[in-house]
């Protein structure tokens, strides 16, 4: 298009946030106004694509929603009232930094920082470590915890950003519980060309919609139940030996004999012979096979050694002892397709089929590459093989209260299979695989949290043991969300979601000051959003808040920001410097890694400033070691300058990006700052990727080359080599100390049945817990939601283009649900869950499991809020699923209560909510209900639009 | 005579609305824009677009499809459109079969909407003129694009690559390919617009499943239950006989 | 459809406009032919005028219809496909002969052109008026044909519509004339009370035809053949847009069957039975009869055309079923 001369255009590329998939972009700015937005054609995540979000971009940048200056609650104003003062930032720092100083000084975890899907957790972290406070996490506990838990405690890896489906090689493609997927675009690049190249794809979840509506076979499941379904599958795998014996044997710990005396101390440990092995984080190479032919037990791993997989052996002293393979498959008796079919609402014969397809197309189909590789052991092998059957699963299954033996339940399957990290299969990202569990360890005392010191350890990390607890000398949580307590031990990222609940009734303890980023916490990210609303307002006898003082940033109106002391105006995508960095989560390729970053391609809006520029500028002001030079003086100037000088340790070569380091950008990975190394990333499409040498390329949790190289460029620290963990040691290690029978740490009596419980170390299905305490008659249906694929969580409403495509949200339900209700088509209904209720819209669907009811994710908003109309479709005829799902969940100890989670990991268990649903009288409104009071507009925003809207370069009319 | 059109893959079309915003997002900044918005942020936001998504179930419980059926402006080679516009503003390109909306010309009349039984032309409620899917006239002869972007912007946003573009009168064009592979197809065909648009229907992918293929000699499971027999702890002949 | 409220002004304003200077030129021929008695005062000169102003009147209606009025001007560009354009010739044509034939009539300078046999004197009022009469003619068929062209619209892709817009045009017309006349005591009562009937009628027998025939039609296009999936279970899920679009503004409308049964109830009642029936009073009746019966088909007949509307159905109305 011929463009005016006198017009200065630019094309520059960023990276898209309109969700956290990471999409190269070419931004065309005019005259300092973003004109268009594209995908860009050399960015490896999207290839050109975009998506709806992404092409939306503008429309979030121009949002009316923008927060622009930095606020105050008005004093004498009650909090929640959304009244607030404008600010300076220098008023906003000190008040915060004298607050925090004061706080820091005498009892660090008074503070508490939580971030939402923010992309910065390497910065976030350092900042609470630093700061001295356990009480960090970001979003992950009430996101997909259990799929990266599951998935890394069984293969070392998991899903999205830590690996996916070889969908280039794969023959068939089972999906299960995902609508739309974080991995949006490239999820979608890849699915299109497998089908293209004639593979299957099976969809398995309640609702047929985004990806399972071009499924070839849509498995309708009751939600909750896919452990049932898994499990019956492996149960038929390994019925009719349709495993990958070799694959078992070599990479996995099927061989290693487990002791099965039941009065053993070491019951259900793994036998270890007397070799010498060095003890490091990663489990010590000293286990034992069953020889089929010196019928005895031999070192793993030893060269002639052909281990039996099934069977129970006697050892010399009398110890009985099990490969781990034949305590799965004894496990696994029980499951049979028939039974699952009653859990599962499949019928039997179709799970069999589906096993069936799996195993033949696993063994049938095998691809071999011819790429030389050397394993961990030394052998050479002339070529990799794959089995070409892959899986992709996400909040689906995570969601739920058994969702980390669910995933567990996956992680064996596509294991038994013989796909990991082979051609077809499942492939690592960098920096996976890592050790089982990763090295990194959360604090273990209450004396790492001491008064103006970092926090002894990092505030996340992955407990092998209960000696990786974070628990005091009774067994009770440090935290105040009380991840990596006995309740939630591997709450590998924390429990957001009962942070506020917690800090509101004081226990473990009340805190000061609860900083919260980029979350919505007064809504869609919390469940009992009614309730939660009251508890950030609640005050003590002494007319002091509950939680004292609360500071939130974000870049839009939110409906948190009405309850904030201090407001914090964020800036948008396109207008700071962002790192999405080995430290956190890259968006690294299958053939290496690779990182990226954001440049500002316009300059912010108002005084808005960007997150990571505050947290420097606070922690500096606070004189937290990192952020300060031995001399004392400030060592960061903002964020990104901190980007290309931190490094992980001094002198470590590691820092926040892999690309261009060393003084001239001649390194990578490892190398000392390279001051040029944002120019470098800018060239270079914001991206740094690295491809390995195909040799390095598969195979890598065994392969010689890659874990040396690995080792070399600072991914990992053991070159050990990483087996598959069929059999959880690390389970039963926590299952023995609850029963008693192991040294050491032990959980508090009330606690025991419940880790003993959930801590088996061979998958298994329960109900989740909600459900065990509820009336099934009474609620009958399971309600879950859905993330649309034309919006980000809340984020979008306040998007003029992409709020066009989902003004408001209707209830999906089975006609048949309808008609034993009495409603129809489009009526208002009311959905009553045993702790809340709801008035909605219905919307008739055959997509849906008669069972279940379903609505889009975070539609439904606060009147007022997100810069809307007060009557916007949002909050009048959206609705929030969210007031349904209590936070909490009975237990048996009289006055206490669990988060409603996953018993292992902490993860917030949405999709356990059962309802019911009934028409709601002719003489009620016609609106949603709750209702809550219209949000004000607050000072900074820009006044509300008019009835028309035209944008055109970068002008709204 | 070039005919240029879009071939719609209803096989991998998972509605995520790519189209829908980018064709948006290009358009009203660039020569066929701008499409206004009424209600941006108030209740019954509307808008114009050039190209929507919809979805349709198929089939009842289990055997329900979910079908996500992105629809824009067919580009007919017999367009009705086309002659019932008095002032000549709707016109159909001789040079490639690009259906356009001359805007000078336009008086807002909506007589082409009437005529159109498709529903591809939205007014601009603002600007009281016609507007629909230029298949990015714009975009796909400008020479300072590089060629590979020289395409509608729906098609190269599309992450799941379900909208093909060329010439369908063309018989090597990718169009004219996947619509005589795929099985294209017109909508409304009854009509006789001749819509230049194809779809491609849903394909299906099937395993078959022999019961000799749960049978191997190489099962594993052998090799779990052939291990060396222990001795017998009975007498046996062997033991007592010596002929 | 729903109704564009511009466009039932326009077509029935101009119907009348139309109907009513077919009366009095019609009526002015039979005097010349002796058929009817010559008027002391010839009034035809400004029933014409009145036609004019119908016309006018309709055809400011209808740029309420156009979103840029400024350049409609641009419309008759394309007359040899669109009937709009057509329209956009034939309308300001007529338009123009009636005026020049109110004029001449209205100010008495006609003047003689030759005789037409022995004793039918063709005046240049008379040429023009006969101009006007082809004018008139063409705008009815352009009218009607701007809907009746249009084949996905199968309730209005008939002759009948052709029939209908004719007649009820001349009805409207003539009803119009039977008032005037009544008023002007210019010995056409008759006729045109005549004609009034016999056209309101006719347009009565019509119009039942085209609605038994809109009755008997098959639905509109099916969503198999919308979206090319052929099974015989279809439902729309999502339209794509939650708050409307201008699809569900222009092509759907929400009334209900009450109401579109009190409306096909009214025009058939006030457009036809009230008219005939008041046309029934001689023509010493008071001129109040005759007005309130015009008023009445008047009324009546822009039901009908909202109806007209209304029934029509946009087969692109099968793409907007549902939103979710």
């Amino acid at each position: 298009m011929a463009a005016n001369p006198a017009t200065k255009r630019e094309i520059k590329s960023t990276t898209c946030y309109m969700c956290a998939c990471r999409c190269g972009i070419n931004v065309t700015v005019e005259d300092g106004e973003v004109r268009f937005i594209q995908g860009n054609p050399e960015h490896p995540i999207n290839k050109g694509v975009l998506c709806a979000k992404g092409a939306s971009g503008i429309m979030k940048q121009y949002s009316p929603a923008r927060l622009s200056k930095p606020l105050r609650r008005k004093r004498g104003v009650p909090r929640g009232s959304s009244e607030f003062e404008e600010i300076s930032w220098e008023e906003a720092f000190s008040t915060i930094s004298e607050r925090l100083q004061q706080i820091r000084e005498t009892d660090p975890k008074k503070f508490a920082l939580y971030t939402g899907r923010d992309q910065m957790q390497a910065l976030t972290g350092l900042f609470a470590k630093q700061f001295g406070t356990p009480n960090y996490a970001a979003h992950g506990g009430f996101c997909s915890v259990n799929m990266a838990a599951g998935l890394i405690y069984t293969i070392g890896g998991s899903f999205w950003e830590f690996g996916g489906p070889d969908l280039e090689r794969s023959r068939l493609f089972v999906m299960l519980g995902t609508a739309e997927d974080h991995h949006s675009n490239p999820m979608k690049i890849a699915v299109a060309k497998f089908k293209r190249n004639g593979g299957k794809f099976i969809a398995v979840n309640p609702v047929r919609s985004g990806y399972a509506a071009i499924a070839d076979e849509w498995i309708p499941i009751k939600p909750g139940t896919d452990g049932a379904l898994l499990l019956a599958i492996i149960h038929e795998i390994v019925a009719l030996g349709l495993y990958d014996r070799d694959f078992l044997l070599q990479y996995t710990n099927s061989p290693d004999l487990v002791i099965v005396n039941p009065d053993s101390d070491e019951y259900g440990l793994f036998l270890r012979s007397d070799l010498e092995v060095e003890q490091t984080c990663i489990e010590p190479a000293n286990k034992m096979w069953w020889d089929r032919n010196l019928n005895k037990a031999v070192y793993s791993h030893s060269d002639a050694a052909d281990p039996r997989l099934m069977g129970e052996f006697e050892l010399e002293d009398g110890c009985k002892v099990k490969p781990a393979f034949q305590l799965l498959r004894e496990r696994v008796t029980q499951y049979t397709p028939e039974w699952a079919a009653g859990v599962t609402g499949i019928d039997a014969d179709t799970i069999r089929r589906l096993a069936h397809e799996m195993g033949i197309t696993a063994r049938d189909e095998k691809i071999e590459l011819p790429i030389p590789w050397t394993d961990a052991w030394g052998k050479e092998h002339e070529s990799v093989t794959g089995n070409p059957v892959s899986f992709h699963a996400m909040r689906g299954l995570a969601a739920h209260s058994n969702g980390f033996q669910s995933i567990r339940a996956l992680g064996i399957l596509m294991t038994i299979l013989g796909t990991i990290d082979r051609p077809g299969g499942f492939r690592h990202k960098a920096p996976f695989p890592r050790p089982i569990p990763p090295c990194a360890k959360p604090p273990s005392s209450p004396e790492a949290v001491q008064p103006g010191a970092p926090l002894e350890g990092m505030p996340l990390g992955f407990p092998a043991s209960p000696e990786d607890l974070f628990v005091d000398d009774q067994g009770e949580a440090v935290r105040l969300d009380k991840g990596f307590s006995w309740e939630y031990p591997l709450s590998v990222h924390g429990l957001m979601h009962n942070a506020i609940t917690n800090a509101w009734r004081g226990d473990p303890y009340p805190i000061d000051t609860l900083m919260l980023f980029m979350s919505n916490m007064a809504w869609n990210s919390s469940m009992n959003t009614g309730r939660v609303r009251d508890m950030l307002v609640d005050k003590n006898d002494d007319g002091e808040y509950k939680i004292p003082f609360l500071i939130v940033c974000d870049a839009f109106h939110s409906e948190t920001i009405a309850f904030a002391d201090i407001v914090l105006p964020d800036t948008s995508y396109l207008e700071r410097y962002d790192a999405m960095s080995m430290l956190d989560r890259p968006i690294s390729e299958f053939e290496g890694p690779v990182d990226s970053v954001r440049v500002p391609v316009v300059p912010p809006r108002g005084d808005s400033r960007p997150f990571q520029d505050v947290l420097v500028e606070l922690a500096t002001r606070l004189k937290l070691p990192r952020f300060m030079n031995l001399d004392g003086t400030r060592k960061f100037k903002d964020y990104k300058d901190l980007v290309i000088n931190y490094e992980t340790e001094p002198g470590s070569g590691i820092g926040f990006l892999a690309g261009w380091r060393g003084k001239g950008g001649e390194k990578f990975m490892r190398g000392e700052p390279n001051p040029n190394q944002w120019e470098m990333y800018a060239k270079n499409n914001c991206v740094y990727q690295h491809e390995l040498p195909r040799s390095f390329q598969y195979m890598r949790n065994w392969n010689r080359g890659y874990l040396h190289w690995a080792q070399d460029h600072g991914l990992i620290r053991y070159t050990d080599p990483v087996n598959l963990h069929l059999y959880s040691e690390v389970l039963q290690r926590f299952r023995l100390a609850a029963e008693g029978k192991r040294k050491g740490r032990q959980p508090p009596d009330y606690l025991r049945e419940r880790v003993r419980t959930h801590f088996d170390p061979l998958p298994f299905y329960s109900e989740p817990l909600e459900t065990q305490t509820i009336d099934k008659d009474k609620y009958p249906l399971n309600a879950i939601t859905q993330r649309p694929m034309a919006m980000y969580h809340s984020w979008d409403s306040q998007n003029a283009w992409l709020r066009q495509i989902h003004a408001h949200n209707y209830l999906f339900v089975s006609p048949r649900v309808g008609v034993q209700n009495g409603f129809a088509d489009g009526d208002w209904i009311w959905v009553e869950s045993a702790h809340g209720q709801v008035r909605c819209m219905c919307r008739f669907s055959e997509a849906v499991e008669p069972g279940t009811v379903w609505t889009w994710n975070a539609i439904g908003k606060a009147s007022g809020a997100w810069g809307l109309d007060g009557k916007a479709n949002e909050s009048q005829k959206g609705f929030l699923l969210n007031h349904l799902i209590n936070e909490e969940i009975p237990s048996k100890r009289q006055d206490y209560r669990y988060s409603n989670s996953d018993p292992i990991t902490g993860q917030a268990a949405w999709y356990d909510v059962r309802v019911r649903v009934y028409r709601a009288d002719d003489n009620e409104p016609r609106q949603s209900s709750p209702q809550f009071d219209t949000q004000p507009r607050v000072p900074g925003m820009e006044p509300a639009r008019g009835k028309w809207q035209a944008f055109v370069k970068g002008l709204t009319k | 005579m070039t005919q240029l059109a879009l071939v719609i893959d209803l096989n991998t079309c998972v509605g995520c609305h790519a189209c829908v915003t980018s064709c948006k997002e290009w358009n009203t900044s660039g020569t066929a824009g701008p499409m206004v918005d009424r209600n941006p942020y108030a209740a019954e936001p509307t808008g114009t677009f050039f190209n929507r998504v919809q979805s349709f179930e198929v089939g009842s419980f289990p055997n329900t499809q979910t079908v996500h059926f992105p629809k824009s402006c067919l580009h007919c080679e017999d367009p009705p459109c086309v002659p019932v516009c008095p002032t000549g503003a709707s016109y159909k390109r001789p040079e490639d079969g690009v259906v356009l909306v001359d805007y000078d010309k336009c008086i807002g009349c909506e007589y082409c909407s009437w005529a159109c039984p498709y529903g591809a032309r939205e007014i601009d409620e603002q600007q009281k003129v016609m507007k629909k899917c230029t298949l990015c006239v714009d975009r796909i002869y400008d020479q300072s694009l590089p060629e590979q972007e020289r395409k509608p912007v729906c098609v190269l946003s599309c992450p799941t690559s379900a909208r093909i573009y060329g010439d369908i009168h063309d018989p090597e064009s990718e169009a004219s390919k996947a619509i005589n592979d795929a099985g294209g197809y017109q909508l409304m065909p009854e009509w006789g617009t001749e819509p230049a648009n194809h779809y491609l229907p849903r394909r299906k992918v099937k395993i078959t499943v022999h019961q000799e293929d749960l049978q191997r000699a190489d099962n594993p499971l052998r090799k779990e239950d052939r291990g060396p027999r222990a001795p017998s702890t009975r007498t046996t002949l062997d033991d007592s006989t010596s002929w | 459809m729903k109704p564009a409220l511009s466009v039932i002004f326009l077509t029935t304003l101009i119907g009348a406009g139309q109907g009513l200077y077919l009366a009095y030129y019609s009526a002015e021929w039979f005097v010349m032919l002796n058929i009817l008695p010559a008027a002391q005062v010839d009034y035809s000169g400004y029933a014409a005028g009145l036609s004019f102003l119908l016309l006018l009147t309709g055809l400011l209606a209808s740029f309420f219809h156009l979103g840029h009025p400024e350049r409609a001007w641009r419309a008759a560009a394309m007359w040899r496909t669109s009937w709009l354009s057509r329209e956009v010739i034939a309308l300001p044509a007529a338009m123009l002969l009636i005026l020049v034939y109110a004029l001449l009539k209205m100010s008495g300078n006609d003047c003689l052109v030759f005789m037409l046999g022995e004793n039918i004197p063709i005046s240049i009022a008379t040429l023009a008026g006969f101009g006007a009469v082809l004018a008139v003619c063409a705008l009815f068929v352009c009218t009607a044909m701007i809907y009746a062209c249009l084949k996905f619209l199968r309730q209005w892709h008939s002759p009948l519509t052709v029939f209908n817009f004719i007649l009820m045009g001349c009805a409207s017309g003539f009803t119009l004339a039977t008032a005037i006349s009544t008023f002007a005591r210019d010995g056409r009562f008759d006729y045109f009370s005549g004609m009034a009937v016999f056209l309101t009628l006719s347009a009565l027998i019509f119009r039942y035809a085209s609605l038994s025939r809109n009755k008997r039609l098959r639905g509109p296009p099916t969503l198999q053949s919308a979206i090319g999936v052929h099974h015989p279970n279809i439902r729309q899920l999502s339209q794509g847009a939650m708050g409307g679009s201008f699809n569900t503004r222009a092509f759907i409308h929400t009334y209900g069957v009450s109401v579109l049964r009190l409306a096909r109830r009214g025009f058939l009642l006030m457009g036809f039975i009230v008219p005939v029936i008041l046309l029934q009073f001689s023509a010493e009746a008071s001129v109040l009869f005759f007005a309130i019966a015009f008023a009445s088909q008047y009324l009546g007949l822009l039901a009908e055309r909202w109806y007209f509307f209304i029934e029509a159905e946009h087969p692109q109305n099968v793409y907007y079923q549902m939103i979710s």
